[in-house]
């Protein structure tokens, strides 16, 4: 059971049940992006608010697995306060680790790291993706 | 345990630990079934109809000794037999060719139970059209019920598109009753049998049926073939919806003339070696015997039925399923949480919502887990799946997630 205790880690369960940063808000300053995996039903929407090249705040909603909902959660944790570009460099960088890519493993990915253990379950991917992903859509759309 | 005289026929199974839960997505494919469709690769290789040397009259009578084959299977006559891709556009062909000649007069019944496939085609006439869409209210369970399929049935019914065997909850459809009664209206009645053609005796005559439509890869055979059922006089009176090669008999500048159904549907080269596979499928099917299938798969479903159901923290959402599927949920755990610890095990089975979002939403639930079973399946398998589930309750709770 080695690869699945790896994957359900202490972090991951942590921020699973007891998520950061959950709920929108209805400001228009913030750029949503909405993204669905129809084949398996996650349904994760990101709020960024950008004031100067910072990312001043992160929201997330939706539901899905508890890989899905938790790595919203540790997304929002570990992109506030960073610059857009830090924050871009720390997301490109973790799409690179889940989907087993070749990353660079002198960036700093925090809580994040703890996803490695995706790795190992190619079906899990889009679930640990889809939070990022759509915070990636949010850099591109406003900041 | 008794022992399972199938198994040994399917190649899969050389990997013995693989405990495979899935056949309601596809089934596996027997020995017999791969040899022939190699022995069309390997020795014939060519396009049928149109050559006159050997190989393409051999391939040309196998193409259509299927056509026969798969006739007698359900008991109609070979003109009625379509060749498409699947299921799924089976039942497009339907919709897009006959359901375009509906108005906004017109009703269109169907389900929640129904498949993607099934729903979606009439929906999209529904919009098109202007034509009404009507479901049948479920009962408690969610079953299609005779009553509730009156009170919807009217004067203005043209179409009822109503699946066989559902693929979630694996109940059957009072079709013995249905189908009458939408004639009794003037209306017509389209049949998703995907899940019913490996399972259970299907006869068109004595059902009645309008139209219906199965894939070959959910009965044992290859993928990339399925079977439109349409009797004569509908198909004669359809327009085709694929134009190209072979399916004309006659072509001018402005005007052209199609050949008599079913080759007027079968446009281009089809996927023949698939087609001449399912030839093999439904062999072994007939020599196994459906209803020995039927009551190997349903004693199996109902021994781990049992078990699964006594097990603290499982919520089980068909108990009183008609077929070989189970869907249920560990409590508090989305299933691709909890499919990724069945994979671990080598349990393969199904999380999502099956193609079937209308009955998942009826559910109120986000997706679960679908176990379903064939005839090379054995009780040794169901114990796997209850020990899984077992030990799966206990790791969630233990890392976790709430019980």
């Amino acid at each position: 059971m080695e690869k699945l205790d790896n994957l359900y880690r202490e972090i991951i369960m942590e921020h699973y049940k007891n998520p950061r940063n959950k709920g929108l808000i209805d400001d228009p300053s913030y750029v949503t992006v909405h993204i669905k995996n129809p084949s398996c039903g996650d349904d994760i929407t990101v709020q960024s608010k950008f004031v100067n090249g910072i990312v001043k705040d992160c929201r997330h909603d939706g539901h899905g697995c508890s890989i899905c909902c938790s790595s919203a959660s540790v997304m929002t944790e570990t992109v506030i306060d960073k610059t857009t570009e830090e924050a871009n460099k720390i997301a490109d960088n973790y799409l690179l680790m889940v989907t087993n890519k070749s990353f660079d493993e002198t960036i700093d990915l925090e809580e994040a790291a703890v996803y490695s253990g995706v790795r190992q379950f190619p079906a899990r991917v889009k679930c640990a993706s889809i939070a990022w992903q759509a915070f990636v859509e949010t850099l591109k759309k406003g900041a | 345990m008794e022992k399972n005289l199938y198994r040994s026929d399917f190649p899969q199974f050389q990997d013995k630990t693989f405990v495979y839960l899935d056949s309601a997505a596809s089934a596996l494919k027997p020995q017999s079934v791969i040899d022939s469709v190699n022995h069309y690769y390997h020795d014939l290789s060519v396009n049928i109809h149109r050559g006159i040397y050997d190989e393409a009259y051999e391939a040309t009578r196998l193409y259509e000794e299927t056509r026969e084959m798969v006739a007698s299977f359900i008991n109609a006559s070979p003109e009625e037999i379509v060749f498409t891709r699947g299921a799924t556009s089976a039942l497009n062909l339907v919709a897009l060719s006959y359901g375009m000649n509906l108005t906004s007069e017109d009703e269109i019944i169907t389900s929640e139970l129904e498949h993607h496939s099934s729903v979606l085609p009439w929906q999209a006439v529904a919009n098109k059209t202007k034509a009404k869409l009507v479901y049948i209210p479920l009962d408690s369970e969610g079953r299609i019920t005779v009553e509730a399929f009156k009170s919807v049935l009217t004067k203005k019914t043209k179409i009822v598109a109503i699946t066989y065997v559902s693929n979630v909850m694996g109940y059957i459809s009072p079709l013995d009753e249905i189908i009458p009664l939408a004639h009794q209206f003037g209306a017509r009645v389209v049949v998703d049998a995907a899940q019913a053609a490996p399972h259970l005796k299907i006869d068109v005559k004595r059902l009645d049926v309008d139209f219906l439509a199965f894939s070959g890869h959910k009965m044992l055979g290859p993928t990339g073939v399925g079977v439109l059922f349409g009797k004569q006089e509908l198909l004669n009176s359809m327009e085709p919806i694929e134009l190209g090669g072979e399916m004309n008999e006659e072509v001018g500048k402005f005007q052209s003339v199609w050949k008599d159904a079913p080759y007027k549907f079968e446009a281009g080269t089809m996927p023949i070696a698939s087609i001449i596979g399912l030839a093999k499928a439904i062999e072994y099917l007939k020599n196994v015997n459906l209803e020995e299938i039927e009551n190997h798969t349903k004693r199996i479903r109902n021994y781990a039925y049992q078990q699964l159901k006594k097990i603290d923290g499982i919520v089980i959402y068909n108990p009183t399923s008609d077929s070989s599927i189970i869907a249920f949920n560990i409590k508090n755990v989305h299933p691709h949480d909890a499919a990724s610890y069945f994979a671990e095990k080598k349990v393969a089975l199904r999380a999502g919502h099956h193609c079937a979002q209308l009955i998942i939403k009826w559910l109120q639930i986000e997706a679960c887990l679908r176990a379903s079973f064939y005839l090379y399946n054995t009780f040794e398998d169901a114990d796997q799946l209850v020990q899984t589930a077992k030990a799966a309750v206990k790791f969630f709770r233990s890392v976790g997630f709430e019980g």
